[in-house]
């Protein structure tokens, strides 16, 4: 009982199709409330697309049909009467190529914050910009540049400035779309403590092709393979003792 | 080290080479000559404009006494001597009742004025062909030695319009004609042509409907310009029924011409902001209205304006659509409103052009410099408009 009451997100039966190609297969899991759970797999094996399911991104691909429901938080997002831009502004999501506005940074986090009404302009908004700042662990870095382009930053940087942004307009579950593939070492780990912090008060689910990020920092872990979710459990239980024989070759590198 | 080294001692050794490079510099050659070429020829033509078009800033003036009286009030040949009548200009005299209108003072004075001599004098008095009469040449001539003939500043050119009378005519109504045309012209397309290329790029499914669309723009862009003065002569004065020859219709039968070049060129520089930047606005929750509005079309707005303008200098030298509509017409008169008849500039040229005294051919000249001159300006603020809004990644 204790496992269903800290479900955020519950995914069920979830088929997704581009146009002919059946990308992804009857796909069923729960998605723990501040946890962060990794989705890992080969290219192509539909972990992003899975993850892009979540927020509703994918309706933006007119090819695409879904077929399921994701419940979150006691409704599914895809009935009718759900509208997707409410919902992705409560499951924000970072992508690949950090891509800030080519606005301040100031602007990059207060834009959407305002938009959405979370505060006006003037000194709240000074506030949740700093708020988000100092979050994200980018504060002492920008405090002085804070109407500087936000494209003026490093790509760590910029990475972290996106994830201010998301957090700025204060969702309750944040996708990450290998987050930390575009950039070097140094900002993988800091962008990784991050994470780590972060969890405390959202739900993270992040697309990986590091296994070793994923063992770092994931509760959970999910395995995907040619649109199939073949296992998921807790990660431990993934990189050491795999059921399946499909994740174990991946794992230890046969394959991917 | 030379070229030439045997076989055996260049592992690298290409038997080729020379017929390679020999290849490639004659390549080189070609496409340079080809661009050699092309600013010749460009060289010719504002050379020759220039050389034509410059003396026509200057025009002739002569000093002699004006009377200002009854009798010359009655006939305006009376006002000057005699000897003179045949060299002014007779525009210059059809003044005098103006002048004395503003002027009442002027009454019954004799005055020394600069007065305009007529064009043939004006040709003769810059060594063009002429056609004075021996005796009137000696005159001038003795005049010129005292000081008393000179090329003063072609103010007449703008200030007047057209007139039948070479040394009166001017390029003003054009001027302004092409102003108001270009207005109602940007008016209608720029705002019709960046929605279109908005609602195709960000909005429209791709599906057959849109593709024949797209394809059917495409098309309209290499369609000849006569066929839209055509259209804008059935839709917009035989349907419609708005003021024939005039800035409103010309500029709507231009927009129509232009509205493709815009589309294309937004849709361009739309495509060209990129998809990222949507991505993470929907990723934040923003709505479409939101992407599109405040962070997609600030990045292509440079891009917009490029092509726009394109279309703007495009349109400004288009005759053909607007002779069919009317507004090659015989227009002396400067437009004050978009609803009066007028004439463009380019329309101007092609009527001067066809005018058989000499004077007009420097007028011809002079005009296409102020064309050029005005589209240089404009293609310069272009690239001016590009580079501040140029967003820097």
């Amino acid at each position: 009982m204790k496992q269903e009451k800290n479900t955020k997100i519950q995914v069920r039966d979830l088929n997704l199709y581009y146009g002919d190609n059946h990308a992804l297969h009857n796909i069923s899991m729960d998605i723990q409330e501040n946890k962060i759970t990794a989705l890992i797999g080969p290219s192509g094996c539909g972990k992003s697309t899975f993850l892009r399911c979540l927020n509703r991104m994918n309706d933006l691909i007119t090819s695409a049909k879904i077929e399921g429901e994701v419940i979150i938080d006691d409704k599914n997002i895809y009935d009718k009467d759900v509208d997707e831009v409410a919902v992705r502004k409560r499951i924000g999501m970072v992508f690949q190529q950090p891509n800030p506005f080519p606005k301040s940074i100031y602007e990059n986090i207060a834009y959407a914050a305002l938009k959405h009404g979370i505060v006006k302009k003037g000194a709240s908004c000074d506030e949740l910009v700093e708020k988000s700042l100092i979050q994200a662990g980018l504060w002492e870095e920008v405090k002085h540049k804070l109407s500087e382009p936000g494209t003026s930053l490093s790509g760590g940087q910029q990475q972290r400035l996106c994830i201010a942004r998301t957090i700025a307009v204060q969702p309750d579950v944040i996708l990450m779309d290998e987050p930390t593939s575009a950039l070097d070492p140094i900002s993988t780990e800091k962008i990784e403590a991050l994470m780590l912090e972060l969890k405390k008060q959202y739900t993270i689910i992040i697309v990986t092709h590091n296994m070793q990020q994923a063992g770092r920092i994931a509760d959970m872990t999910a395995f995907f393979h040619m649109g199939d979710l073949i296992e998921y459990a807790e990660t431990e239980t993934i990189f050491i003792n795999p059921v399946e024989k499909k994740t174990e070759d991946y794992i230890t590198g046969r394959f991917g | 080290m030379s070229r030439s080294t045997p076989k055996s001692d260049n592992p690298f050794y290409d038997a080729s080479l020379n017929a390679r490079h020999f290849r490639a510099k004659a390549f080189k050659l070609f496409t340079l000559s080809s661009i050699v070429f092309a600013i010749s020829f460009l060289l010719f033509f504002l050379g020759d404009m220039v050389y034509k078009g410059l003396p026509d800033f200057q025009q002739a003036y002569i000093k002699i006494d004006v009377s200002y009286s009854e009798k010359s009030l009655a006939s305006i040949r009376q006002a000057v001597d005699k000897k003179y009548r045949r060299v002014v200009s007779r525009s210059w005299l059809r003044g005098i009742p103006r002048q004395v209108e503003a002027n009442p003072e002027l009454m019954n004075t004799t005055q020394t004025r600069w007065v305009l001599l007529n064009h043939q004098v004006d040709q003769y008095l810059k060594g063009h062909y002429y056609k004075v009469k021996a005796k009137n040449i000696k005159l001038i001539d003795a005049m010129q030695k005292e000081g008393k003939v000179e090329l003063q500043f072609n103010e007449i050119f703008f200030t007047h319009g057209d007139s039948k009378i070479p040394e009166n005519s001017g390029f003003k109504s054009a001027i302004i004609g092409s102003i108001l045309t270009l207005l109602v012209m940007m008016v209608v397309a720029f705002p019709l042509g960046v929605m279109t290329a908005v609602y195709l790029e960000e909005f429209a499914p791709d599906n057959r409907w849109t593709q024949l669309i797209e394809i059917n723009i495409n098309n309209l862009a290499a369609i000849p310009s006569i066929l839209f003065g055509l259209l804008g002569l059935a839709v917009f004065i035989t349907l419609f029924g708005m003021p024939r020859s005039s800035p409103l219709v010309g500029g709507l039968t231009l927009a129509l011409m232009t509205l493709p070049v815009i589309i294309v060129s937004a849709r361009a520089a739309l495509r060209s902001v990129p998809d990222n930047i949507r991505q993470a606005g929907y990723g934040l929750g923003l709505t479409k209205i939101q992407v599109v509005q405040d962070h997609v079309l600030p990045l292509a707005f440079p891009g917009i304006m490029t092509g726009s303008i394109i279309g703007l200098a495009h349109a400004m030298g288009e005759t053909a659509p607007l002779i069919i509509i009317g507004m090659i017409a015989f227009i002396p008169d400067t437009p004050t409103s978009i609803f009066e008849a007028a004439t463009v500039m380019p329309a101007q040229l092609f009527t001067w052009a066809g005018m058989p005294e000499r004077a007009y051919v420097e007028r011809t000249a002079a005009g296409i410099m102020v064309l050029i001159s005005v589209l240089i300006t404009m293609n310069t603020f272009a690239i001016y408009l590009r580079k501040k809004f140029e967003v820097k990644w």
